[in-house]
């Protein structure tokens, strides 16, 4: 008789999750919405957030007032390393301007972004054994910018003064001169190969948070628009289990969510050139497990909205700050203690967390086991609190 | 068992918070009754439809249908009854057959048996080649047709219809009125239907309760509660004054043998009167105040007399209040605020 029950239970749900999937499919405008808002998500966070090496052809003006040594012109050398370098890299367009109150001016004007000068004494100074000082001009409106020209001439300063120095110490006749001139060398090696992109970063945090808020704010706007539009009494007068109406509807908001993920996947791999390391099973179970931690905490919230409009903004509510204290945009790591202590307790953290280690360092489950349990155990408490809770709001 | 009560309240009472909608009423419906509930908009009928539907529970009182409690037996009362409430209960995206198939669906009735239901009852209203037509492309009556029939899935034995011809143009609401006679004779279903509408009431119900403020005010069949004006000393008189102003109404609403005055349009009144010496006083009134009698006539009292005539002797004892429930009903009544 309890398996009958249950099993009535079940196809009840599934008839009311069938429902609500037909008036989904059938809402033209929906369909768009669902398909355009996650790509819209990417387009916006992926392009607007610099991730390496975007930064391009900058436009750089160089003047070179170096009035040369006994015929030597030290700056001579430089220039045809600093264009040796940047043919490599195209990090900078580099034109000839005659004074630094040019540069100035055509910064002011938006001709150029930033300008290296060269002054008069520079082989001078470095013939008399002293240091060669070289002028930046930084556009300060632009500190990105003024941080990247300086990136690049620090490249090329270090690599001519190292060969600099080992002509100076090959005298010396060490066996390699580089390893006198510079005894240390520092490589970055990933865990997989490749270099991840910050789309790599974001869309595992994107998908877990859209298929969880699916849930956790679906939930409350679709039984709390029935309930207004006044077919919820439709379902409440049959003799069906309470349980059903919000198990169905979970069934029917879950697998709207999923098909956002689904979208989002298509997009970050198609669209994006994002890399899934891992077991795309696993991504989709971890989804699943997403949701089912969020359920709860949606029927909760449910239990106490009223109509439509409370229950959307609750939504917004509750998901601009999930949406940047559970490291979706942002590494945790990034912010004060007391951000990360609240970030902890959000299952988002953890759920975005196992699918990006899964997603792009290809981890299986052991290495998740911990974010694992604790959404496995926010799901459970939260769905224990909320039965009860929903139970006696349906019959009021 | 030929008269037995198919559902019986007692002292069923909701509050919310500190407003009382419905105050301690008890009455009895009979197996295969019309029964009506008939009071004005906020006389808290949908309240009493909604707990007797297990929509809303009591706030004190019972009530038992086929002999299952209410609240107690939720579950048996459900596979009971049927109910057309105020609010459309259909998904408009969706189309006639799958909202029937929908909702019948959650009955556990075979399938077999659903699949036909569904078509006879689309069939029986008319609405066949429609049955693949999204509802939110269907005119009111098509859709107020779909909401009665959506209550018949189960094959109810008793069916609530809360204000089935609400918005509905004369043809409409005879058809709907002939329906809901057709299941109560044809399938012995008990219907309790509520309105404010008092032809609904009169054409249709076998027995009436007229409620007001939450309360049973009078309660039997439609002749009865008409011979309750004709038979004691109570007239209906039907005035046509052309220089009528409202002067001359307030100081009719003054008399003391009128008990409700409502005013029709520019030129005539509607005055129910009491006493010997009613036609007299009446007349001597209008014309102490300038007034000129074009007609004058004596009505056969109407529900919405018998209604008035309840209410207004309830009101009796404060004159002040006279006004507003004579207007109530017949003028425009305030709607109620959520
Ligand atoms: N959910 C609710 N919360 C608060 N008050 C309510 C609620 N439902 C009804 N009421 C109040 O109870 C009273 C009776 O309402 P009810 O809907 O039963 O009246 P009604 O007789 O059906 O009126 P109408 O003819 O307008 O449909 C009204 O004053 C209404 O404001
Ligand atoms: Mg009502």
């Amino acid at each position: 008789m309890r398996h009958m029950g249950a099993k009535t239970l079940l196809s009840h749900s599934f008839r009311i999750a069938w429902k609500d999937l037909t008036e989904l499919f059938r809402n033209r405008l929906g369909l768009v919405l669902l398909i355009v808002m996650p790509l819209f998500m990417m387009v916006m966070v992926g392009f607007i957030y610099p991730s390496n090496g975007t930064v391009n052809n900058l436009q750089v003006g160089l003047v070179n007032d170096d009035s040369g040594f006994n015929n030597l012109n030290a700056s001579q050398s430089f220039i045809m390393g600093l264009q040796a370098i940047n043919n490599q890299t195209h990090m900078l367009i580099l034109s000839n301007v005659s004074s630094v109150a040019d540069i100035r001016d055509m910064v002011q004007r938006g001709d150029l972004e930033g300008g290296i000068v060269i002054p008069s004494n520079f082989s001078a100074s470095m013939m008399a054994g002293q240091q060669g000082t070289l002028i930046i001009v930084s556009d300060e409106s632009n500190p990105q910018i003024s941080a990247t020209i300086q990136g690049v001439l620090k490249t090329v300063f270090d690599g001519m003064g190292t060969a600099i120095a080992q002509q100076k110490v090959a005298p010396l006749n060490a066996t390699n001169t580089l390893a006198v001139v510079k005894p240390f060398n520092v490589q970055t090696q990933g865990i997989v190969s490749g270099t991840p992109s910050y789309f790599d970063f974001i869309a595992p945090g994107i998908m877990a948070m859209t298929v969880m808020m699916s849930v956790m704010t679906g939930l409350p706007v679709a039984i709390s628009q029935e309930k207004e539009v006044g077919t919820m009494d439709g379902m409440m007068v049959a003799p069906i289990n309470r349980l059903s109406i919000i198990l169905g509807k979970t069934l029917g908001q879950t697998a709207r969510g999923l098909i956002q993920g689904i979208i989002i996947l298509i997009l970050a791999v198609g669209l994006f050139g994002v890399a899934i390391q891992g077991s795309i099973l696993l991504v989709f179970a971890l989804l699943l497990l997403g949701v089912f931690s969020f359920v709860g905490l949606g029927i909760v919230i449910t239990s106490f909205t009223k109509d439509q409009e409370t229950a959307q903004m609750l939504m917004m509510t509750l998901m601009f700050p999930m949406m940047f204290l559970s490291g979706v945009f942002f590494p945790i790591q990034q912010m004060p203690w007391y951000m990360q202590d609240i970030s902890k307790i959000l299952p988002l953290t953890y759920a975005s967390d196992a699918l990006r280690k899964v997603m792009v360092l290809g981890a299986g489950i052991p290495q998740i086991s911990t974010d694992l349990i604790v959404l496995v155990v926010f799901g459970v408490v939260m769905i224990a609190i909320a039965v009860p809770v929903f139970r006696r709001m349906m019959t009021r | 068992m030929a008269n037995a009560s198919i559902i019986e309240v007692k002292n069923l009472t909701k509050t919310f918070n500190k407003f009382t909608a419905v105050d301690d009423i008890s009455f009895d419906v009979k197996k295969g009754e019309i029964f009506g509930l008939l009071g004005p908009n906020g006389a808290g009928k949908s309240t009493i439809l909604r707990m007797l539907s297990t929509l809303a529970r009591p706030t004190k009182g019972t009530a038992t249908i086929g002999g299952y409690d209410i609240v107690k037996a939720d579950t048996e009362v459900r596979t009971l009854i049927g109910i057309v409430s105020e609010k459309m209960i259909m998904y408009n995206r969706l189309t006639a057959k799958e909202n029937l198939w929908f909702f019948g669906s959650l009955f556990n009735i075979p399938k077999d048996v659903l699949t036909k239901r569904v078509d006879e009852l689309l069939e029986l209203v008319q609405l066949t080649q429609w049955k693949n037509a999204q509802v939110g492309t269907f005119s009111t009556g098509m859709r107020q047709r779909m909401n009665v029939v959506r209550a018949l899935l189960n094959m109810p034995q008793v069916l609530f219809l809360d204000e089935p011809t609400l918005g509905l143009d004369p043809q409409s609401s005879v058809e709907i009125r002939e329906f809901i006679r057709k299941l109560n004779r044809e399938n012995g279903a008990t219907v309790v239907i509520t309105t404010h509408m008092m032809v609904d009431a009169d054409l249709l119900c076998d027995r009436i309760a007229i409620i007001d403020h939450g309360k049973i005010v009078a309660l039997d069949t439609s002749a009865n509660l008409k011979k309750m004006i004709s038979g004691a000393d109570t007239t209906i008189i039907k005035l046509d004054i052309p220089n009528l102003s409202s002067v001359l109404v307030e100081k009719l609403r003054a008399l003391k043998c009128a008990d409700a005055v409502t005013q029709e349009n520019s030129t005539s009144l509607k005055i129910l009167v009491h006493g010997d010496e009613a036609f007299d006083s009446v007349i001597d009134a209008i014309r102490v105040n300038g007034g000129k009698i074009s007609s004058m006539e004596n009505l056969q009292p109407s529900l919405e007399d018998v209604f008035l005539h309840i209410t207004g002797h309830q009101v009796r004892d404060s004159a002040d209040q006279k006004i507003p429930m004579a207007h109530r009903h017949f003028g425009e009544a305030p709607r109620r605020v959520r």
